[in-house]
């Protein structure tokens, strides 16, 4: 058996400290000792986006990084999203827009989103099309998916205002 | 060599659900004891939203909202026979299916409810807000959810019903080979627009327009959904989906998905959809399956636009950039 090492992440704004494999990836991390599931296991080998997170501010395939190597990060995902029961804009543009149909892909591209959009408020067309390329989606088509990027775009700015 | 423009039309005849030996699906209905409405199936929901659909559908037949019904799904074990999702299927069979399991249903809880208020059952139907009512005379009334405590405490009643939807086997005729394959056709069409580079061999779809005939849009932003996610998959098909060719060997070749090609979000052409409703004579409330069919004339369409571009029938799906060479190159000669 692997050795267990302790892992301490701020997961979501929460303080959280598990032991984890050694060498095992955040992936599994999070879904098995975490107990966050949003972050869904795809090709475990970083070519579906599935499994995308924001780490320190910036997106990160789950299945890629090393557990270890979080020590002391803070992980966001998107079951930290929607808070006091009201969901996170982008929640609410992809239910509204019809943007899942199995739902697989969606916590990773509403992750991507959320790291563009945290960077640019009130990106182009071309800028989301380029923010969720490293996330495929099955079923969709993918146009769902961006207008309801740029919908929740539009609703933040709106909020802001 | 230049970039060529060309324009395809396809249009496609599509069956819903199969036929080899009989094709079934099973429901069962009952109600909880506050009337509530549980569908027991053992269909699945694979993301194309059939637990919604289902509900809807019983929810309609009995007259209550459509949250006041629960899909219980993907048990075989414990539900009742389901040949499977697939086919373009469930909505049509399970449809029907839960909709004859919905109505015997429907009628014991009339039939309770008549006994309640003293009165026939046939002069009773559901005010869609929960209550039974007296035609005519809705003042005189009686909530489901009193019903289902009287059928359960009261009568000693189960509101419940079963039902099966089959469409039967058809056999060839002997001398003409003639057959009934389907009950019921999807049908659609589509003019696709591509460009076509002759040094290269690219494609690249300009632009996809779509008419979708379902039958009725039981619940039209998800059927809107699929047809989008279709349209897509179909050019999908048509230009990328292949583990083949390989160089110099098949051993070379793409050993699972992570090498499989399919259109990314940087790559979607302009695309247009437009529903055309005939309500199907054996569809549930006139639907028909629109899963499948939705996916399927893109390909023709676009091996015709191509066609209509360069000049050449690629018959060997996808139309690769190497196929497209070839075809040019063997038209020459
Ligand atoms: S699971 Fe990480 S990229 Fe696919
Ligand atoms: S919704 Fe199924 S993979 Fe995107």
């Amino acid at each position: 058996m692997a050795k267990k090492v302790p892992l301490q992440i701020t997961l979501n704004g929460e303080e959280r400290a598990e032991f984890v494999e050694s060498g095992s990836t955040l992936l599994t991390a999070l879904r098995d000792r975490f107990d966050d599931t949003s972050p869904k296991g795809g090709c475990n080998q970083g070519t579906c986006g599935a499994c995308t997170v924001i780490i320190d501010g910036e997106l990160r395939l789950a299945c890629l990084t090393l557990a270890e190597m979080c020590d002391g990060a803070s992980v966001q995902t998107t079951s930290g999203m929607a808070k006091g029961g009201v969901l996170h804009p982008l929640q609410r543009a992809f239910m509204e827009g019809f943007a899942a149909q199995c739902g697989f892909c969606t916590p990773g591209m509403i992750m991507a989103a959320k790291a563009l959009l945290d960077r640019v408020p009130n990106p182009s067309r071309d800028e989301v099309i380029e923010a969720l390329a490293g996330n495929i989606c099955r079923c969709t088509g993918y146009e769902p998916i961006i207008n309801a990027v740029l919908e929740a775009a539009r609703a933040n700015s709106h909020n802001a205002a | 060599m230049a970039i060529r423009r060309g324009r395809g039309v396809a249009a496609v005849n599509y069956p819903t659900g199969m036929n080899l030996g009989g094709d079934p699906s099973q429901a069962l209905v009952h109600s909880t004891p506050t009337g509530n409405f549980m569908v027991s199936l053992s269909s699945v929901d694979l993301g194309q939203g059939l637990k919604q659909v289902m509900a809807q559908i019983c929810a309609e037949t009995i007259g209550v909202a459509t949250d006041q019904v629960t899909i219980d799904t993907a048990d075989t074990d414990t539900g009742p026979h389901c040949m499977g999702t697939f086919a373009s299927r469930g909505t049509h069979r399970i449809g029907n299916a839960i909709i004859r399991a919905a109505t015997e249903a429907k009628q014991v809880m009339l039939e309770v409810a008549a006994e309640e208020l003293e009165v026939d059952a046939g002069d009773l139907e559901t005010d869609g807000a929960g209550n039974i009512i007296v035609k005519g005379a809705p003042q005189k009334s009686i909530s489901i959810f009193d019903t289902a405590l009287a059928a359960h405490f009261k009568q000693g009643r189960s509101i419940s019903g079963r039902g099966i939807f089959l469409v039967p086997r058809s056999f060839p005729e002997t001398e003409t080979g003639a057959m009934k394959p389907s009950t019921c056709y999807a049908h659609a069409c589509t003019v696709a627009e591509v460009d076509v580079d002759d040094e290269t061999g690219e494609v690249t779809v300009v632009s996809v327009k779509n008419v979708f005939e379902i039958g009725r849009a039981l619940n039209p932003k998800m059927v809107e959904q699929q047809l989008v996610g279709g349209s897509w998959m179909g050019i999908s098909h048509a230009l990328y989906e292949t583990t083949e060719p390989y160089y110099p060997k098949r051993e070379h070749g793409g050993t699972d998905f992570n090498q499989y090609l399919m259109p990314g979000p940087g790559d979607l052409p302009e695309t247009e959809i437009v529903v055309l409703e005939r309500p199907a004579a054996d569809g549930p409330y006139g639907a028909k399956g629109p899963g499948e069919m939705c996916a399927n004339p893109q390909i023709p369409a676009i091996a015709n636009a191509v066609f209509d571009a360069v000049g050449v029938r690629v018959d060997t799906l996808p139309i690769t950039p190497e196929r497209v060479l070839r075809a040019i190159k063997a038209q020459h000669n």
